[in-house]
């Protein structure tokens, strides 16, 4: 279909869920998440102020590069590794079809 | 002990803009908020971010908001409670609410407004599992008094400001400041990276990047911190203090266990007035949960402005209520 990719998200319970995301709404992969119901919390709202949407990115898509503020951001979260990123940076685009994603895990 | 016709829990737009509409009904507030300043979010998230849907701006800095928050409630003259955390609250009698802060700050009223938000803002703490048996016996979030740390062995984990900031402070009274970051670059103002870099040059900041701590070791107190560095086996470093800064992040916190009905982290509300199910007990902004509801500073304005009407009526139960513009009456301080 035309405007729609697939993205698989796979949660902390290890369930592989096989999402579609349109890509004309302008979203991210936080309110995708948010949308399906999954558990990402999007504190901010998708400003890269909480890293409460830190993914692992397990596919082998080249996403644009984490700006300043998601790197810092990223600093203040754990569990973070060299494919960690914000969701709510991700953007919903033609190039990132098929992507496969894992939710990172929550601290306390 | 402080009284008041309305305390508010939680010193954000919500809370503030509250206070004026309270006070156009000659209802005194008091507001509490376990941050050090007003503002919620705005002023501790994203004080720098345009906000684009306040009527009448067509762009507003969140710090600038609150600014005039603050300006346009002064005449109602509402107190302040800042820096604690609204812990508990109970039933005085028919028409006394008592909330208690975790510095033992007691405020009564007949009316509570929650506009708590997301919840009180905490330190975001280390995934490691036993950091809690060491809190207060060599790991703090919080530095309180720099003194604490003369002739100590210090190591402080993150890569913000207040990270750089106690390093280069501590690089003066500390025995040994260590820096664990995860990357080899930090953010935060570049004076102070500029400063840890030139102490770690002299040896006074030994830092260690592309790092974290992982473990947790000492018997009662903490003697030992296990460091992660990246490509190396990980080791042991001896210590006297571990101090993560990470930043601040928002939990629900005491207000979840107060007898209200929760949902999804949200107080349900009755959208007639926003009182809860408890009498008396009324939440506004993003800590309230209804049909419909939108996460929006505008709606929370809206919220406490309907609020106040049905606080009144508990209050004052024998008096009329005659509803004025601000155009037609004015602002009249107290």
């Amino acid at each position: 279909m035309d405007n729609i990719i697939n993205i698989k998200i796979i949660d902390r319970n290890q369930t592989v869920h096989e999402v579609e995301a349109p890509t004309d709404m302008s979203m991210n992969l936080m309110e995708v998440c948010k949308s399906y119901e999954l558990p990402v919390e999007g504190i901010c709202g998708g400003m890269a102020l909480c890293a409460s949407c830190h993914v692992y990115v397990e596919s082998d898509h080249e996403l644009p590069e984490a700006s300043t503020d998601e790197e810092d951001m990223l600093d203040q979260a754990f569990f973070v590794k060299n494919n960690s990123r914000l969701g709510c940076q991700i953007k919903m685009r033609d190039e990132i079809d098929g992507l496969v994603v894992r939710l990172a895990p929550v601290a306390g | 002990m402080i009284d008041t016709d309305i305390i508010i829990i939680g010193a954000g737009p919500v809370g503030l803009f509250t206070v004026f509409e309270a006070g156009l009904l000659k209802l005194r507030c008091h507001l509490i908020d376990s941050l050090g300043q007003p503002g919620g979010q705005l002023t501790e998230i994203y004080p720098k971010k345009p906000i684009y849907d306040i009527p009448g701006y067509p762009s507003v800095l969140a710090q600038e908001l609150v600014e005039k928050l603050m300006q346009q409630i002064e005449p109602f003259k509402p107190g302040f409670t800042l820096g604690e955390r609204a812990e508990k609250l109970v039933r005085i009698n028919d028409n006394t609410w008592e909330v208690t802060t975790h510095k033992g700050t007691v405020h009564r009223a007949p009316v509570v407004a929650i506009a708590g938000g997301l919840g009180s803002f905490e330190p975001r703490k280390p995934p490691i599992y036993n950091i809690i048996d060491y809190e207060d016996n060599g790991v703090d979030y919080i530095i309180k008094d720099p003194e604490k740390y003369r002739g100590k062995k210090v190591v402080i984990a993150g890569g913000g400001d207040s990270a750089l900031d106690w390093s280069i402070i501590l690089a003066d009274i500390a025995d040994e400041v260590s820096l664990v970051h995860r990357r080899t670059s930090f953010r935060g103002a570049l004076d102070s990276v500029e400063k840890v870099m030139e102490l770690a040059q002299k040896g006074k900041i030994n830092l260690i990047t592309n790092a974290q701590v992982i473990g947790l070791e000492g018997d009662t107190n903490l003697t030992n911190i296990v460091v992660e560095e990246d490509d190396k086996p990980s080791y042991t470093v001896a210590l006297d203090h571990f101090i993560p800064l990470f930043g601040l992040a928002p939990k629900l916190g005491p207000i979840g266990e107060w007898g209200l009905e929760i949902s999804d982290n949200a107080i349900i509300v009755d959208t007639l007035d926003y009182s809860t199910n408890l009498n008396g007990i009324y939440a506004i902004g993003d800590v309230n949960t209804y049909q419909g509801k939108l996460k929006l500073i505008l709606c929370g304005f809206h919220e406490g402005t309907l609020m106040v009407q049905s606080a009144f009526k508990l209050i004052h139960p024998n008096q009329k209520l005659s509803f004025k513009y601000t155009t037609v009456a004015g602002v009249n301080a107290f």
